[in-house]
């Protein structure tokens, strides 16, 4: 399966944040020796709860973060290494992401063709100006607006959630992206509609050839769109593997935890085996050892001693436990 | 069904908003009740009613929002035409409210303890030996430590918070509580633990709740009846476990099958295409037409009324036949 050449691949990726003054020595460690890869047309969810790091991830990748420590390889080249502003641009067109916030990301003054057609002129100089058109009218079309026409024009306030969240994805779109960060896509949007949102995804894979980092804390929907999922939990992965194998085997605890928890309206009432005390991560100086041994069923003492590292576990499968078998 | 009467009794209530282009009707005759101890779970998506519903019946409705007919009766009183000061003799002592962010709704100044004495010395007086004890009780039955009552919100985590505000609406057990989306902002694995609670809390003190959602998967192994909402209507209201097991109305349908499943075959979803609708245009005839896949012509112009099938009351054509 590992044969195609990744697009991304992360190793070591750290960012710590300091807290306080510019003094301080006490550090918040976001994300922590992250090592991934991204293939091409392949769509990998990034799961975690909030404060796992997930979102820091995507902006490191996006290059709003400057790594702590680790470095980004982009197509074998050190992200490090391309400071040019043609290189820049060319990275930010190729890797583009979607944001959360389908109503802040939106300017509310600028009709819904500025920002496609921004992104066009940016990045793609070499179109004519009725090229630009019909470019811009040909991605509304691939993210479900019709008419393209008359979507160009309106304002981000005559639009609903759904409706905005598609015009993130085609102001993606109009660089001609290799690869979407999806930074929660779907989590402020309503249920109904939140589907068509994810279906939209795997269309784009599909018909474009276009690979996704799915950043979310639902991991149903993680499920629906996803090959391979990687699982956060305090600036760390815990486990990492193709989607259904991981859901039928989890191996770290926290991911047994995190299923357990997940509602499903289908599913017989359970009830619960374990109730868990749901303390949040310590983040700040976190120390040596496995950040999930105080909330986990299985620690033993090497756990606050010794930092777990990813080990196989499966085909495909790795899990960062020193319990986990 | 419930040989008691009725705690709650809420009669074809309207709200609506007033506005310059004139009155939005964002709660549309809605009838509903609760039993002394029972669950019933609201849901519905944004714009659907539900928190103005809760609103309304909590009489914290602030102009531009009013109730423009029918009736709340609580324990038998009438809670529309009542005035401030019966109000707030049963408020909090009869009924109390969680609300959704209680990263909002807790005073960021004041520490939880003189924020639950506050809520005690609002409604009784008491000596402040008494209103500690209180308060150490009620913390303690949602399961935080005491020392948290010289606490500020910011030094507590989302859950514990959430958990806080659960004790406040807890101090004088009041017979019903009101719960706004409490478990909205937690991620799943607090929101399991916070519902487990709750539910343990109705089991031990035997309040009735009315819990409000968007997530149709978080109340269906919590609540006793499920009502979803949709425009302001309800579209079908019954024993959870009926809706569950067979959804009638087509947005039940649409909205359970929107959920993609953790277990089982990966299913291809559909969603519900299109857009809920705006509230100052309603849709005529079946406010959900122009979204269902099962639309008929009448549809678009009469509007369904309720029909009953096995306890569920559905609000749709389709059931038309044999009442």
């Amino acid at each position: 399966m590992v044969t195609a050449e990744p697009i991304i691949e992360t190793t070591g990726l750290t960012r710590h944040f300091r807290i306080g003054g510019p003094l301080s020595r006490r550090f918040l460690h976001a994300v922590d020796d992250v090592d991934l890869m991204i293939l091409p047309n392949e769509i990998v969810a990034l799961v975690g709860e909030s404060g796992s790091g997930k979102s820091t991830v995507a902006r490191l990748l996006a290059r709003t973060y400057k790594p702590t420590r680790g470095d980004i390889v982009y197509h074998g080249r050190s992200l490090s290494a391309m400071t040019s502003r043609k290189q820049r641009l060319g990275y930010a067109a190729r890797v583009p992401m979607v944001f959360q916030d389908p109503y802040g990301s939106l300017s509310p003054v600028y009709r819904v063709s500025h920002g496609v057609m921004r992104a066009l002129k940016l990045h793609r100089p070499e179109l004519t100006a009725s090229d630009r058109e019909q470019e811009a009218e040909r991605i509304l079309k691939s993210v479900g607006l019709q008419p393209p026409r008359e979507f160009l024009n309106k304002y981000p306030h005559q639009l609903s959630g759904g409706q905005r969240q598609r015009i993130g994805f085609a102001q993606a779109l109009a660089c001609r992206p290799e690869l979407i960060l999806a930074d929660e896509p779907v989590s402020m949007l309503d249920v109904s509609v939140r589907i068509g949102v994810l279906n939209l995804m795997a269309d784009l894979r599909r018909n474009e050839g276009i690979s996704f980092l799915y950043i979310t804390h639902d991991i149903a929907s993680a499920r629906y769109v996803a090959d391979r999922i990687i699982v956060m939990y305090a600036g760390r992965i815990a486990e990492s593997g193709p989607v259904e194998d991981v859901l039928a085997n989890p191996k770290h605890p926290y991911t047994q935890l995190l299923l357990s928890a997940v509602p499903d309206p289908r599913a017989p009432i359970s009830l619960p085996a374990t109730s868990d005390v749901a303390e949040p991560p310590r983040v700040i100086d976190p120390g040596e050892g496995c950040r999930f041994r105080y909330r986990c069923p299985y620690a033993i003492e090497r756990c606050s001693q010794e930092t777990p590292l990813l080990r196989p576990l499966r085909p495909a499968h790795e899990a960062a436990c020193h319990v986990a078998t | 069904m419930i040989a008691t009467a009725p705690l709650l009794e809420v009669n074809d209530l309207c709200v609506d908003y007033v506005t310059e282009k004139g009155a939005v009707r964002a709660v549309d005759r809605v009838s509903l009740s609760v039993a002394p101890g029972e669950f019933l779970g609201i849901v519905g998506e944004s714009g659907c009613g539900k928190s103005t519903l809760l609103y309304a019946i909590a009489r914290l409705l602030g102009p531009p929002a009013e109730i423009a007919s029918g009736s709340i009766r609580f324990r038998g009183d009438d809670m529309v035409t009542m005035g401030e000061d019966d109000l707030r003799h049963i408020r909090w002592q009869n009924y109390s409210l969680v609300m959704q962010s209680a990263m909002n709704a807790l005073n960021p100044v004041m520490t939880i303890g003189a924020q639950l004495s506050d809520a005690i010395l609002a409604h009784q007086r008491l000596p402040q030996r008494a209103v500690l004890a209180r308060s150490e009780e009620v913390m303690r039955l949602v399961g935080i430590d005491p020392v948290h009552l010289k606490s500020f919100p910011h030094q507590l985590s989302g859950g514990m918070r959430q958990r806080s505000m659960i004790a406040m609406a807890l101090v004088f057990t009041p017979e019903l509580v009101i719960m706004d989306e409490p478990t909205s902002a937690l991620d799943v694995v607090a929101q399991r633990s916070l519902m487990l609670q709750i539910k343990e809390l109705q089991r031990k003190i035997g309040f009735a709740a009315i819990f409000v959602t968007h997530d149709m998967s978080l109340v269906s192994h919590f609540s006793d009846r499920l009502a979803v909402m949709y425009a302001g209507q309800v579209m079908e209201i019954g024993p959870t476990h009926t809706v569950f097991g067979e959804p009638r109305h087509p947005y039940s349908l649409g909205l359970l099958s929107s959920f993609p499943s953790i277990k089982g075959e990966r299913l291809p979803l559909q969603g519900i295409p299109g857009t809920p609708p705006d509230l100052a245009h309603p849709p005529s005839g079946c406010r959900f037409h122009p979204r269902c896949p099962k639309v008929m012509s009448h549809c678009r112009t009469i509007e369904p009324r309720f029909h009953e099938r096995e306890g569920v009351q559905v609000r749709c054509h389709l059931y038309a036949d044999g009442d």
